[in-house]
Parts: C-alpha cells; sequence; structure tokens
C-alpha cells in the first residue's frame, strides 16, 4: 500500500486536472456565449424583427422574412416528422418486439441520428429539388424532418416502454381495443416524455444550416409561398459572416444571438414545465 | 349446485408458456354472486388461472391455454368469443393499483364511454354510483377533477374498483388486490369485497391465507398448476381433504 502522502498527492493532482478540465470547457462556453451576445445585442432593435433585409453595402434592414422563415421551416418540419415519427416509434414499442423488420428500422433511425446533416441537404436536394426544378421551402422543411424523425422515433419508443405492463392490460381489461388504449391511455401516460423528445428534436433542428443550404436556399423577400426559396436565420447568418460587409457581420450576430436564445429558451422552458409537473405529481402520489 | 348458480364453469384448463405447461388440468365451477379465493404458494399459477378468464395472456405472443372456461354458455377460449365484449363482462383488479393518467372523473368513464355511452348525466350518474359503489364517494366527491395518480394506494385501487364496477361486469377479478397496500387499505378494500358481494360475483387471488379465510365463501388451494382441492372455505380451513392443502395452511410450507 502506497503512503498516506502519495495518495494524497495523487488525490491531488486528479482534482487539479479534472477541476482545470472542467474549467476550459465552461470558459470557452462562456466566451462562446459572451461573444454572442455582446456583438448580437448590439444588432438587436425594431427594425431587426420587422424589416427586410437591406440591399447589399446600404445600411439598416432587418431579418424579419428570415425569422418568419426559420419559424415555419421548422414547425412544417415538425408537422410532417411528429405524426410519422411517434407512429413508428408506436410500432416499435408496441409491435415490434423481435420483428426483423422493427430491428431494421431501429438500426437505421440510429444511423440516421449521427448521420452529418449536410448528406441529408443533398439527399432532399437529389430527390426533391432537382425533380421539382427549383429550391423551396418545402424542402427545407423535409429535410429538417428527417433529421427530426430519429429523435422522435427512438425517443417515443423509449417513452412507450416505460409506461408499465400494468397500465395496458388495465385499459384492455375494460375492454378497451388496443388502439383506443395507445390513444387514450398510454400516449397520455408518456405524454411528458413525448413532448421532451419533440421539443429536443426541434431544438437540433432550428439551428440547422447545411440541409438549408440544398433545399430552401435564401432569399431577400418575404416568402410567397412554399414552394418558393425561403430565408431562414441560420443560411442568412451564414451568408452574411461570409459577405464582406460591416453592416451583414452586425446582423449576422444578431441572427446568431436569437437562435441562441430561442433554442435554449425552448430547451430550459420544457425542462422546467415539465420537471415542475412530475415533481407536483411525485409530491401528490 | 344448480346450473344457474354456476357463473364460470372451467374444465380441463392447461395453460402453457411456451412450451413449458404451467397449468395442468384445472376443473372448477364458480358460483355466481359469491367470493372465490385462490390460494398456493407463489408461482403455482394463480394469476396465471384467472388470466385465462379475460383471455389477457392473448396479449402475448406464445402464451396458450386449453380446455374450456364456459361463462354465459360459451367457452371463452373459443377464438369465435370476442375478447373485448368478454373483456366488458369480466373485470379485473390489478396487484399494483393502475389509475389511468387523467382525471377520476375520466378514470371512470373510460369504461362507459367503451361502451359507447355519450350522454353526459347518464355518466354523471353511474360515475357517482360506482365510486358509491366502491366506498370512496365521500372522499373523493369534491376533487372528481383530479388526477386518479393524486390518491393514496388504497384509494387509488378502491378507484380501479370502482372502474371495474362501473361497467357492470357479471365477474371481477382480483389478483392480490391488497398486496401493495398497508393494512387499514387492506381492511377497506377487505370490507369492500363484503359489499360487493351478492351482487358480483367475484374470484379474488390471494397468498395470505388469513384474507382468503375471512373475504372468501370457497377456496382453491392449487399447487404446481394443479387444482389440488376446492370447497366451502370454512371446510377447507379447518377439515382440507389433502395433505399438501393441510401443510400448506399450517404454514408448512410456501
Ligand atoms: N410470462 C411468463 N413467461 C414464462 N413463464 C411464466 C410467465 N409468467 C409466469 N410464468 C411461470 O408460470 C408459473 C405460474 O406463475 P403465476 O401464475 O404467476 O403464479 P402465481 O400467481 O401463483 O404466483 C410460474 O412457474 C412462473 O414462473
Ligand atoms: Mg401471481
Amino acid at each position: 500500500m502506497k503512503s498516506l502522502a502519495a495518495r494524497r498527492a495523487a488525490n491531488l493532482a486528479v482534482l487539479t486536472v479534472s477541476s482545470l478540465a472542467a474549467l476550459f470547457g465552461i470558459v470557452m462556453l462562456a466566451w462562446v456565449l459572451g461573444d454572442v451576445i455582446v456583438r448580437g445585442a448590439a444588432a438587436i432593435n425594431w427594425d431587426f424583427f420587422t424589416s427586410l433585409p437591406a440591399p447589399p453595402g446600404m445600411k439598416g434592414g432587418g431579418l424579419a422574412n428570415a425569422i418568419v422563415g426559420t419559424l415555419i421551416l421548422t414547425l412544417t418540419a415538425a408537422l410532417i416528422a411528429v405524426p410519422a415519427g411517434i407512429m413508428a416509434g408506436i410500432y416499435l414499442s408496441e409491435f415490434g418486439r423481435g420483428a426483423l423488420f422493427a430491428a431494421a428500422v431501429r438500426w437505421l433511425a440510429d444511423i440516421l441520428v449521427s448521420a452529418p446533416s449536410i448528406v441529408v441537404g443533398v439527399f432532399v436536394y437529389l430527390v426533391l429539388v432537382r425533380p421539382m426544378g427549383n429550391f423551396s421551402g418545402l424542402a427545407g422543411a423535409v429535410s429538417l424532418a428527417i433529421l427530426m424523425l430519429p429523435v422522435v422515433i427512438r425517443t417515443t419508443e423509449e417513452m412507450l416502454s416505460l409506461v408499465g405492463r400494468e397500465l395496458r392490460e388495465a385499459a384492455l381489461a375494460l375492454g378497451s381495443s388496443y388502439p383506443r388504449m395507445m390513444f387514450a391511455v398510454i400516449l397520455r401516460a408518456a405524454r411528458n416524455g413525448l413532448v421532451t423528445g419533440v421539443m429536443l428534436a426541434v431544438a437540433r433542428v432550428a439551428g440547422e444550416t447545411a440541409p438549408l443550404l440544398f433545399t430552401s436556399l435564401n432569399s431577400p423577400y418575404w416568402m410567397s409561398g412554399i414552394n418558393e426559396p425561403m430565408a431562414s436565420l441560420t443560411v442568412t447568418l451564414f451568408n452574411y459572416a461570409m459577405s464582406p460587409y460591416d453592416d451583414w457581420h452586425s446582423l449576422a450576430w444578431g441572427a446568431a444571438l436569437l437562435i441562441t436564445v430561442s433554442v435554449l429558451t425552448v430547451t430550459v422552458f420544457t425542462r422546467m414545465v415539465l420537471g415542475i409537473r412530475a415533481g407536483r405529481r411525485q409530491a401528490n402520489g | 349446485m344448480e346450473e344457474q348458480d354456476i357463473a364460470v364453469s372451467v374444465r380441463n384448463l392447461s395453460f402453457f408458456y411456451g412450451a413449458t405447461q404451467v397449468l395442468f388440468d384445472n376443473s372448477l365451477d364458480i358460483r355466481r354472486n359469491r367470493v372465490t379465493a385462490f390460494i398456493g404458494p407463489s408461482g403455482c399459477g394463480k394469476s396465471t388461472h384467472i388470466r385465462c378468464y379475460n383471455r389477457m395472456f392473448s396479449l402475448y405472443k406464445g402464451q396458450r391455454a386449453t380446455g374450456e372456461i364456459i361463462i354465459d354458455g360459451a367457452n371463452v377460449l373459443d377464438p369465435s368469443t370476442c375478447e373485448l365484449e368478454l373483456r366488458r363482462r369480466v373485470g379485473m383488479i390489478f396487484q399494483k393499483p393502475t389509475p389511468f393518467p387523467m382525471s377520476l372523473f375520466d378514470n371512470i368513464a373510460y369504461g362507459l364511454r367503451i361502451q359507447g355511452i355519450k350522454n353526459r348525466s347518464e355518466i354523471e350518474a353511474r360515475v357517482e354510483r360506482a365510486l358509491r359503489g366502491a366506498a370512496l364517494w365521500d372522499e373523493v366527491r369534491d376533487a372528481l377533477h383530479k388526477p386518479g395518480t393524486a390518491l393514496s394506494g388504497g384509494q387509488q385501487q378502491r378507484l380501479c374498483i370502482a372502474r371495474a364496477i362501473a361497467v357492470e361486469p357479471e365477474l371481477i377479478l382480483m389478483d392480490e388486490p391488497c398486496s401493495a397496500l398497508d393494512p387499514i387499505a387492506t381492511a377497506r378494500v377487505e370490507e369492500l369485497i363484503e359489499e360487493l358481494k351478492g351482487r358480483y360475483t367475484i374470484v379474488i387471488v390471494t397468498h395470505n391465507m388469513q384474507q382468503a379465510a375471512r373475504v372468501s365463501d370457497y377456496t382453491a388451494f392449487m399447487y404446481m398448476g394443479r387444482l389440488v382441492e376446492f370447497g366451502a372455505t370454512a371446510d377447507i380451513f379447518t377439515n382440507p381433504a389433502k395433505k399438501e392443502t393441510e401443510d400448506y395452511i399450517t404454514g408448512r410450507f410456501g
């Protein structure tokens, strides 16, 4: 056995190294956030939310169309991915035990979770943008939906399997049909988990740029339809950051701040609301 | 026993989990509007046996029953028997209380709505009647909108009983309904069973022999998947015919 002094020294060394590592992570995060907040806040004003982009080189302008575009892209993606993902999750948890097809779906979903989003963008470009002949908001939403889908599928499956078989049997024992039991009882029991899963999926895609570059592209105008190219905060941020104009750089920082704050709000809000509800239930139960 | 006094007639019931047989030729008649208790050591097949009466096992692949269970003149195990319809007539209470994630009111209305009852005032009347029947009304009459999960464990179990009787089943199966409850809550559920009998046929699985002796009129003793002895509770407990029954009742095994 080593001496006490040696063990104390080893303890101190490990503690120091791990604290430094933690500090490094926190400092980097704070640096990024701080930079985004300071530079972004400077760009945020009334025009930022209400005006269209100014022509290149001109002063002023805002990102109203990009804000609306990101909202529409994300919502449309959720409208596609959430029902499909929840249905697929139900299939996996209820009927897919031991089935080969289900194992394949699970495997593909896991691969898709880690697929680079730019690949999804190229894929949608090939199957949707090229055949349709133009970039479109719809294509952008589809590529975001593809990115959301595996997250929704896997959380749904997991949350549904967490609901005990007792509850299923209790509902069936009253003469409930299987679908009715699923929709009226089990989905409700898993509701908090499902909402968290959907929110995490939304947060995941809200900050995506690469798949949109190939699909919804960008636009300096208000959107006129979902079949037209559509502005988004992330692509605008990318374009503006690459531009030679100082004003556009500033707007890009503003976009970065808005995206960061939105995603953070969604995540924290979801956690808080669901956390409080779960806590209250436990306190009473 | 007269034909019409029999609620369930079980003939040569055998059960298989995959290739493993766990019930062997169980045969007995369950008397109408009486309480029948199933006792026996853990793993002897009590749950498996009663889960055949509402065909709950059919939810799982590889589980299979053979023989006959006659309820209302029809064989429950016959594939042509409609499961949904059967389960509306045969209620079930589980070991752990299973309130649904909805209000007390909706918990009980659930079964009624399944039956296609839409009339609001009829649903309200039947929810109240069920809660009174389950001796829960006075405790929850002002909290019908609260979630079922907000009740105590004993109240939750009585809520489940109220939910079962709301649809007016002929037969209520209870699988160790008190094993997750404290003694006071257990006493209340036992009182409730006492009140319900006469109106409902009740089959209760219990590993608590005092409970069987207290609440039941008839007792079935099972051992290793076989129905060893079945008769009036008083006879089984005071004068068992088989040695295994006597050994179990006197606490020599199990
Ligand atoms: N899902 C299952 N798969 C395989 N065997 C099971 C399953 N459930 C129960 N068994 C077996 O069936 C036998 C009877 O179990 P059970 O009916 O639960 O007994 P009891 O309710 O009397 O304790 C036991 O040997 C048990 O191990
Ligand atoms: Mg059991």
